[in-house]
């Protein structure tokens, strides 16, 4: 019994430290943020590896050469900018475009707060293994592929051929594609990237055909290389309306995201996040060792680190 | 874990007549009914999949509810003046917890852990307690461990006042007992997934909302055995002590819930594990320490470190489960052999508390608050090691046998194909009077009310075929787990032996996240419903297992001792009284099936099982709360639909609390 008096007192306890105001619901910090006097950074990570090799090597140097604690929490991306608004997390290293949130959050409620160029460009697309376009280069052109649609049937795609899709949260237009181009299959979502991964390499493994969906940049390339599908090309506005869609995904360059307390007052980590900036061959070069070399994302950083003093010299704030 | 157990009375054989009988009457009038309102169904919205006269779309409104609670998050009253408030205190609770646990250093924990232990439950469990704390060090994962734990100790606090709350009145009043009973059915059959999304949505993606979500999923346990405790005290001590003129609340905290000491310690124990189960998934929203490592560790494919953060998660199960289970047996039965010692009582606790403060003093001046980054262990490499020797040689082309690749495309085309298109293409009414059928015969009409609703709530909700397509899956997979279920049970019910040899692996295979099997699981089934389907076998086994081994195990021994006179084999035995006798605990054990497997068929989208599961995955992956949701409601539908068509009406009150998280 003394147990839930202890507990009914403690709760009451807590309303009253916390205050009868009104809470902010614009500044909840992660509980673990700032344990033991440390000064904390939270970064937001996605489940794909470049994601990974960025906040890996933010988190180094952030430890490293101006003494902070990086906490990581991965959330998918459109939860993340949520979470950038509300100060769960104080920064998004790569984004890959999402409109909406930047209209509310950024442009209306004014909680984010652009971060700059991250350097990498990012590009989504269909691919197939180039030890299959080298055999069939006519693979590569979307109006042949109804020709192959046989040999990339499995069983989880019927009579038709399989169009390997990843997690539900990465942006896709692929159904639609699929239907207004008027091709010969289905789109099967592996639902998480770590299982698309799994799968292809267990294709490449037997050197067999299959068509997926895929992003640039990525490590798995210098694993398993993969030659593009063309699509009818990209133009302003072919994408507006998912409905009718019927060309290929544009080129983005990947953007940093602060929220925007943290931008102002982040001090030093602020500062040095907004200097982040490296190129694809630097990404790559981090998440291979961390996705296929199995490293641990610290050694992996550790191990860039070390080989690009000049580079990085750059991001620290003066 | 204490897995529901079932301790049905003999049938006799009378009584199975007459409930034939009953049941064929019911069939009969259900045909009558069905007679005359199928061609009027059919008339008017003709057959095939469900109508869509007769679908709501709730992607607008709910989409407005999702844009209207990001815009006024900020200001609001409901949400600066109340959720605000409950936010922040689990924050400051939680951090407050996290912090005691950093000041206490790696050796105040392990000491304060092990004298608990040990005070509790006595010295073996203290030595468990400290080789566990151990190995999660050994493995490098402090830090997430105490965060985890500081998680756990919040949220399982909050979910036992919750429950106790909920338990004291259901216990205490027969209306409030009526009214609480199918909410918290309903809530145990509710997968933890489809509930994510609000909590997310209202709170934030963070520590609150993963709190908040494991209370909801932890709490009806305990509710449940609290008023089970409060219902079933002794009378004839109720009235001994009412005669010495005792009021009710004297009567409430001197006798019924002392009386209900077990029960409630039963239900601890319960919402302990279900919290811990929790862990992982409520990572999908930011949860932090043990579950995000595991679910960062799957974005590399790294089984290896998946592991590593698995087994620490394992590990405070099973520590937590002994110990609060040793405290239960010991209730009652430690009145003399502590008598004895000179550490009963309070001294021993006081012992506990000097020593424990001692311990972190020490290790804070000897500047040893970490755990030393020398002494871990790493596993990472041997187990990928591992993983890909399996998968290099069973994937494919095994001689004979064929490769689990193989096994997966046929399983994919000869079972799980064919029973889809099988019930897609069913006309939605008769799909309804199936399920109509099969609840009545086992139990009332209203527990066929209900899963008729529930499966009608399905179609209005217009996702039909889906929620058939995971249909499909969850009846494959239920049908793999009973027949392999059954077989192990039936084996070990015999062999004391083989009994002893599983049970770790079975303790292992029921507190390992669901999600450090999803990738090995791909590896070797590739992507699709199969490896959903197989990773559900895998997750709703061991209590299948568990619950058909205790129920043959009980069968009464004079039975068997008659049997055995009249000169039957063994096999006859089985067959003939065994199974027979023990078909309560059987059926118990089909029902854990279906609510297992549906647990996991949904987790299961995320290596391509489709269907509902990817909706939710979809919904909080993309904030998008009209997928999301209707997603997951057609989910609860559809559990609740499989829960009245498997479990026995008349059998409702045993197992109560034990269900889910057995």
């Amino acid at each position: 019994m003394r147990r839930r008096t202890t507990a009914l007192a403690g709760s009451l306890l807590l309303l009253t430290v916390t205050g009868c105001g009104a809470a902010d619901m614009t500044k909840q910090a992660s509980p673990y943020a700032n344990a033991g006097g440390a000064k904390t950074v939270t970064l937001s990570v996605q489940s794909w590896v470049g994601a990974q090799a960025d906040v890996a090597v933010a988190e180094y140097l952030l430890k490293h050469e101006l003494g902070y604690r990086v906490d990581r929490v991965q959330i998918d991306e459109v939860p993340a900018w949520d979470a950038l608004s509300q100060g769960r997390v104080d920064a998004i290293l790569e984004d890959w475009g999402h409109p909406e949130q930047e209209q509310r959050y950024v442009k209306d409620k004014k909680t984010i707060t652009p971060g700059g160029d991250l350097g990498v460009t990012g590009h989504i697309g269909w691919f197939v293994p180039t030890y299959f376009a080298k055999k069939h280069p006519d693979v590569t052109d979307w109006k042949n592929l109804n020709k192959y649609a046989s040999q990339f049937r499995t069983a989880e795609s019927g009579g038709q051929g399989q169009l390997m899709d990843g997690s539900p949260s990465y942006v896709t237009n692929d159904k639609a594609l699929v239907q207004n181009l008027g091709l010969d299959y289905k789109v099967v979502f592996a639902g998480s990237e770590a299982a698309q991964i799994t799968q292809i390499e267990q294709f490449a493994k037997e050197n067999k055909p299959f068509l997926t969906y895929w992003y640039k940049p990525q490590w798995l390339f210098e694993k398993v290389p993969m030659t593009e599908v063309k699509l009818p090309a990209y133009k302003e506005g072919c994408d507006a309306d998912l409905e009718k869609i019927k060309c290929a995904y544009p080129h983005t360059p990947l953007q940093k995201y602060l929220n925007t307390d943290f931008a102002e007052n982040g001090g030093k980590a602020a500062a040095f996040l907004k200097n982040f900036k490296w190129s694809e061959a630097d990404q790559n070069e981090v998440a291979l060792d961390i996705a296929d070399r199995k490293m641990s994302p610290q050694d992996a950083a550790k191990k860039w680190i070390e080989g690009h003093e000049p580079t990085w010299r750059e991001w620290l704030p003066k | 874990m204490a897995t529901a157990t079932a301790s049905g009375p003999m049938r006799l054989t009378g009584i199975g007549t007459l409930l034939r009988h009953r049941a064929v009457g019911k069939l009969v009038l259900l045909a009558v009914a069905a007679a005359v309102l199928v061609p009027i169904a059919n008339a008017r919205w003709a057959s095939g999949a469900w109508p869509d006269a007769l679908t709501v779309d709730l992607t607008s409104p709910l989409g407005r509810a999702s844009d209207w609670i990001i815009d006024n998050r900020d200001s609001h009253w409901l949400f600066t003046y109340f959720l605000g408030h409950i936010s922040n205190a689990i924050v400051i609770s939680v951090r407050a917890v996290y912090l005691v646990l950093l000041a206490g250093g790696w050796a105040g924990v392990v000491a304060g852990a092990a004298l608990v232990a040990w005070r509790v439950a006595g010295v073996r469990l203290a030595v468990l307690t400290v080789a566990s704390f151990g190995v999660c060090g050994l493995l490098g994962m402090w830090v997430p461990t105490m965060q985890t734990l500081a998680l756990m100790v919040v949220a399982v606090i909050a979910a036992v006042v919750l429950g106790m709350l909920m338990g004291l009145a259901a216990g205490l009043s027969d209306r409030i007992f009526r009214v609480l009973r199918p909410v918290l059915d309903t809530m145990q059959v509710l997968p933890a997934f489809s509930y994510l999304l609000p909590v997310a949505l209202i709170f934030g993606v963070g520590v609150p909302a993963a709190v908040l979500a494991t209370v909801v999923y932890a709490a009806p346990p305990m509710a449940r055995l609290t008023a089970l405790g409060l219902r079933g005290a002794d009378s004839g001590v109720l009235e001994a002590v009412t005669s010495l003129g005792t009021t009710a609340r004297q009567r409430l905290f001197s006798a019924r819930l002392p009386l209900a000491r077990k029960e409630l310690l039963l239900g601890l124990n319960q919402t302990i594990m279900m919290a811990l189960s929790m862990a992982v998934i409520a990572s999908m929203i930011g949860g932090a320490g043990l579950g995000d490592r595991v679910y960062q560790a799957l974005g590399t494919v790294d089984v290896g470190a998946a592991l590593a953060a698995g087994i620490p998660i394992v590990l405070l199960a099973v520590v937590l489960d002994r110990v609060t289970g040793a405290a239960g047996e010991r209730l009652g039965a430690d009145a003399q052999g502590e008598a004895l010692s000179p550490l009963r009582g309070r001294r021993g606790w006081s012992v506990a508390a000097v020593v424990t403060v001692a311990v972190a003093l020490v290790a804070r001046f000897a500047g040893r608050l970490e755990w030393p980054t020398s002494w871990t262990v790493d596993i990472v490499e041997p187990v990928n090691t591992a993983k890909d020797w399996m998968v290099d040689h069973l994937y494919t082309g095994v001689p004979v046998v064929g490769g689990t690749a193989d096994w997966a495309a046929h399983f994919t085309t000869w079972v799980l194909d064919p029973v889809r298109d099988g019930l897609q293409d069913l006309p939605w009414w008769s799909v309804l009077l199936v399920v109509a059928a099969l609840a009545w015969t086992i139990g009332t009409w209203q527990t066929a009310l209900t899963a008729v609703l529930a499966m009608a709530g399905i179609g209005v909700l217009g996702v039909w075929d889906k929620s058939l397509d995971t249909l499909a899956q969850v009846l494959a997979a239920v049908a793999v787990t009973v027949v392999l279920g059954f077989a192990i049970g039936i084996a070990t019910a015999r062999s004391t032996r083989l009994e002893r040899l599983l049970r770790p692996v079975l303790d292992v295979f029921q507190t390992m996240p669901q999600f450090v099997y999803l990738i090995p699981v791909v590896a070797l089934f590739g992507i699709g419903r199969a490896p959903a389907v197989a990773a559900a076998v895998i997750y709703a086994l061991p209590a299948v297992i568990r619950i058909t081994t205790q129920g043959l195990r009980q069968v009464d021994g004079a039975a068997m001792e008659a049997s055995r006179s009249l000169g039957a084999t063994s096999w006859q035995q089985l067959r003939q009284v065994q199974l027979p006798l023990a078909r309560p605990a059987l059926l118990l054990a089909l029902n854990q099936a279906v609510v297992l497997v549906l647990a996991v068929v949904v987790i299961g989208a995320l290596v391509g099982g489709g269907a509902l599961g990817y909706d939710v995955v979809f919904g909080i992956a993309q904030g998008d709360l009209a997928t999301g949701m209707v997603g997951g409601v057609a989910i609860v539908c559809l559990g609740l639909m499989l829960d009245r068509v498997t479990q026995p009406t008349t059998r409702r009150d045993h197992g109560a609390g034990t269900k889910k998280g057995a």
